[in-house]
């Protein structure tokens, strides 16, 4: 962090960190037959704690058995009877276990996954164990369904797709692994309301129709137990664009809040027909409260709904200044800028970091939400697309988001599918790369 | 990769979108007939009470397009309904499509169950006061007030005995009462969200409140509280039901008998919401007063929310201290805003206050600032760990930013005057409002409810709209509330609302306080704009 001293006082202290939400790491479990959406869940809420600032990682039990293991045989491997099997998959969840050690204790990371089906009393008393030694709470996630149908599409959709599936067809598949759900069915301890009443956890019945939750000790965990009940699975696309070409755009100017150049207007108009022909049903836009977004969206002629969370970020000082003017007044901030695009805050403004702190209960409502249209700007595009995109600190602040293209957005197995769709606009370039020389010198 | 555009097909893009959660299409266009309980009014409202009323709404800040300066509506304006979007819900310029982001779309009540002393009033006014402040009109029904005022006097637990027919049909009669005025607030005062609080625990009870909220097409959560421990009951009890108007004239300890033969009385019918049987209602469980929770089918924004809000509240005996930064050098020149450090009483305040802290000796105190100068040197001298939130910084003036109230008549007079007619709502130009500083201070508020002991040395706005949830001030006292600089508010939660203690650290500061003046007309005279600023160097 730059240490940016005040004039005429002394400097800000160094821990000038947000809430602290953790104080000991926190050990999250995932418990459930197979095809329950554990890893969807898992790599999902990996990727919201990061993009929020909480490092996190995920330990998925089955790719070390793959490393071990090598070549998959057949569901025979899961057979309860199988005791080289079960030697094999005990060392496996410790060698997970270690790298989770290591990763919290000398890693940086203030929250583990452990996504594995932990179906057994037996295995979870060994996790919590292991917390114990190493000072972590534990946080169990536990996956419950029986509806056929649900499963069923899993298995499609990311089971047929797996490394242990490579050499089948269909059929041959989707019958070993509903064998290999068998081996598990048997043995399965749910977590129980009596017997584990001192856990921490939350059970997930049903896809998130009913939801038990216990224990909630801390705020990282509430923050959890919010984000889980608040995602879904129901197909849907979000569409993320941004305002159309604005007078300050063609000058070549940052923030402000001017309003849509012609060929802005004529982008209004395409995003109109393009929405149109998508026959989305049920969409929802929503604009920032600038006047370049409502412009825009204006033009659609549905409802809307304007979020101040979405304006663009604030360049406090640099307000309306073109990148040259910048440099010529700034060219101090505009190198520590560039240093470190991410938690560089312009002064009486903002950085990338406070806008994703800001943007968070927009997420959480696309979470909640099917069919969303967002017109928002450049740096919260930017934000947004980083959480479903996964993208790191160091990227987010260079992704490319155009003028005039609209990018739609579809989850689909563990991620996200990805649609460019420039509407055939002219616009300017606002996109400024990461330049070589970025100290304060040059 | 760029997929060239064709035009394809015009679809059908229509134009009036029913309300989510409306019945089905063929009934919408009765449904915006004025049906009651429907919240879509289309008549043209004629009167200043309209404008009034939707003034007084407390949704989210408009942007006004084309500059800052604040909308002089019309009222028979604002009526033209576009989009099935609530007509008090719309923003104020002129644009049918336009409005805030909607946590629901249909009016919803939440309808409390359990048995006697288990938190269901508790419940119910905690959780209004925190919708009304985060800006969903909210209103609790409380069916035992009902009750009261129809018997008059109480007599025993006898009149709770389920075979006293002629107690029942009272009960019922109080309850039918309740629901009407349920339909009234919903139909003619625009409420978005009404708790329903009562025992509700037989499925009759609780069918008989489905029906009702089918009819009108509102959409029911149902909040149950289960406790079988024995010393909460007695707590609760003692706290909230000893000084309750039906136990005025007994002793202490009749009292607790009778109303421990009440609650009986209660478990004889009382049925719990059911797994199976209930599970296409939308309910959370909550087993002693929050170990645990069970949530079954939220069905929008706002039940998320407020299932989020009542799995971090506790009750747990704790203290929150707000204060502001001590004194700063824009302080004592009568300047706004801006990020100065502390002037030498204020420095003298930090100290004090460090004394006080220590001689208050709270268990593991957590003590929160801004980002801004003020407050960290103010918290630095207490010497111990804090946490900066930018959350907590001051409401940012925008273009008046680090001007005197003087200077802000001088250069903007009219919005100075448009400040003084909805303070709450207005918003300097490339600044905030109050209502944008409450919005980004409501997961303050959330982890304040999480959290035991916090110290919050915050700023005179901050601690307006803090001071507002915690008392349950409305939006248009909340801006003139009296905050003053080195004085700390010791808020403890006690029985259904909050003990302030006021603790003035003796360390003389300036007046920042602005009343709000006489005229507020913006033709009005310089004087009489300025007539209630305090006075500075």
């Amino acid at each position: 962090m730059s240490d940016r001293a005040w004039p005429d006082n002394p400097p800000c202290p160094p821990s000038s960190v947000a809430v602290c939400m953790t104080n000991c790491p926190t050990l999250i479990v995932t418990v459930g037959l197979p095809a329950r959406g554990k890893t969807y869940i898992s790599k999902k809420l990996t990727r919201y704690l990061n993009w929020i600032g909480v490092p996190t990682r995920e330990f998925n039990v089955g790719q070390y058995r793959r490393e071990c293991v090598k070549i998959y045989k057949s569901f025979e491997f899961f057979r309860p009877d199988n005791e080289e099997g079960l030697e094999i998959r005990r060392q496996c969840a410790s060698a997970a276990l270690n790298d989770v050690r290591q990763y919290l204790a000398e890693g940086g990371g203030q929250v583990a996954v452990f996504d594995a089906t932990n179906t057994t009393r037996e295995r979870r008393e060994t996790i919590i164990e292991f917390a114990e030694q190493n000072g972590l709470k534990v946080f169990f996630v536990e996956s419950v369904c029986e509806d056929p149908d649900v499963i069923q599409e899993n298995i499609v959709q990311v089971k047929l797709g797996s490394p242990d599936y490579t050499n089948c067809n269909t059929e041959e598949a989707v019958e070993d692994f509903m064998k290999r759900i068998k081996c598990y069915e048997n043995s399965y301890q749910t977590l129980d309301e009596v017997l584990d009443r001192e856990l921490s956890y939350i059970k997930i019945m049903d896809v998130g129709q009913r939801y038990l939750v216990n224990r909630v000790l801390d705020h990282i965990q509430s923050r959890i137990v919010y984000y889980l009940m608040n995602i879904h699975i129901t197909p849907r696309s979000i569409y993320l664009c941004r305002h159309g070409e604005s007078e300050l755009n063609v000058k070549g100017r940052i923030g402000g809040d001017s309003g849509l150049t012609a060929r802005g207007k004529e982008f209004a108009k395409k995003l109109a027909h393009f929405i149109r022909a998508q026959g989305i049903s049920r969409l929802k836009v929503w604009t920032s409260q600038m006047k370049r977004t409502i412009q825009t969206a204006e033009a659609l002629s549905v409802p809307y709904e304007q979020w101040k969370v979405l304006n663009e970020i604030d360049a406090g000082v640099c307000e309306e200044m073109m990148y040259e003017e910048i440099q010529d007044h700034y060219p101090l901030e505009f190198a520590l800028r560039d240093q470190d695009k991410y938690r560089y805050r312009y002064p009486k403004g903002e950085s990338y970091e406070d806008l994703v702190q800001r943007l968070e209960p927009v997420i959480m409502e696309l979470e909640r939400q099917e069919n969303v249209l967002v017109i928002c700007h450049q740096a919260v595009m930017r934000c947004l697309l980083a959480y479903f995109l996964d993208k790191t600190a160091e990227e987010l602040p260079y992704l490319k988001c155009p003028l005039h293209t609209v990018l739609k957005l579809t989850p689909v197995a563990y991620g996200c599918k990805v649609e460019s769709i420039g509407l055939n606009v002219d616009a300017v370039n606002t996109h400024r790369e990461k330049p070589e020389v970025r100290t304060t010198t040059r | 990769m760029q997929i060239a555009y064709l035009f394809v097909c015009l679809l059908e893009c229509s134009r009036t979108r029913p309300a989510e959660g409306a019945v089905e299409d063929g009934k919408v266009e009765e449904k915006k007939r004025n049906h009651p309980g429907s919240f879509v009014d289309d008549s043209p409202c004629q009167d200043k009470k309209c404008f009034e009323l939707t003034l007084a709404q407390r949704g989210r800040s408009q942007a006004p397009l084309g500059s800052h300066i604040w909308e002089r509506m019309k009222p028979t304006e604002m009526t033209q309904d576009g989009g099935g979007v609530p007509v008090g819900k719309r923003l104020r310029f002129q644009r049918p499509y336009a409005s805030v982001p909607q946590f629901t779309n249909s009016p919803t009540m939440i309808v409390m169950v359990g048995l006697p002393a288990r938190g269901k009033t508790y419940i119910s006014k905690k959780l209004t006061r925190y919708l009304n402040w985060i800006g969903v009109t909210t209103k609790v029904f409380n069916v035992g007030q009902y009750r009261r005022d129809a018997t008059r006097a109480y007599n025993s637990f006898e009149f709770f005995k389920p075979d006293n027919a002629e107690a029942m049909k009272i009960r019922k009669a109080c309850a039918i009462a309740a629901l009407k005025d349920v339909w009234e607030y919903f139909t003619s005062e625009q409420g978005q969200v009404v708790v329903f609080d009562a025992t509700n625990t037989t499925p009759q009870r609780r069918e008989l409140i489905l029906s009702f909220a089918k009819e009108n097409s509102y959409k029911v959560f149902f909040v149950e509280s289960i406790c079988d421990d024995p010393e909460i009951i007695a707590e609760n009890i003692k706290q909230v039901k000893l000084s309750s108007p039906d136990y005025i004239d007994c002793d202490k300890d009749e009292a607790v008998a009778d109303f421990l033969k009440r609650i009986e009385c209660y478990k004889l019918t009382y049925v719990a919401l059911d797994d199976n049987k209930d599970r296409n209602l939308s309910y959370i469980k909550i087993f002693n007063v929050g170990s645990r929770y069970l949530v079954n089918h939220v069905q929008d924004h706002i039940q998320s929310r407020i299932v989020y809000y009542l799995m971090n509240i506790h009750v747990t005996p704790r203290s929150i201290y707000l204060c502001r930064h001590g004194e700063s050098e824009l302080n004592l020149v009568g300047r706004i805003g801006g990020d100065s450090g502390l002037s030498a009483r204020g420095a003298k305040f930090a100290s004090a206050l460090q004394t006080y802290v220590r001689k208050q000796s709270i268990s593991e105190l957590k003590v929160w600032t801004s980002h801004m100068k003020r407050t960290i040197q103010t918290a630095e001298a207490l010497g111990v760990a804090y946490e900066q939130w930018k959350a907590l910084n001051e409401i940012d003036a925008g273009v008046c930013e680090e001007m005197s109230y003087e200077e802000i008549q001088e250069n903007y007079p009219e919005e100075f005057a448009l400040r003084d007619q909805d303070k709450y709502r207005y918003r300097y130009p490339k600044g905030e409002s109050y209502e944008d500083l409450v919005q980004r201070l409501e997961p303050v508020i959330m982890e304040l409810e999480r959290q035991e002991n916090v110290l919050v040395i915050c700023h005179q706005a901050v601690m307006r709209c803090l001071l507002a949830y915690f008392l349950d001030k409305s939006a248009v006292e909340l801006p003139y509330l009296k905050c003053p600089l080195h004085t700390v508010l010791k808020l403890t939660p006690v029985a259904y609302g909050c003990k302030v203690e006021s603790v003035f650290l003796n360390i003389e500061a300036v007046n920042t306080h602005r009343d709000k003046p006489e005229n507020v007309d913006v033709d009005r005279e310089p004087e009489e704009a300025l007539e209630t600023v305090p006075a500075h160097i």
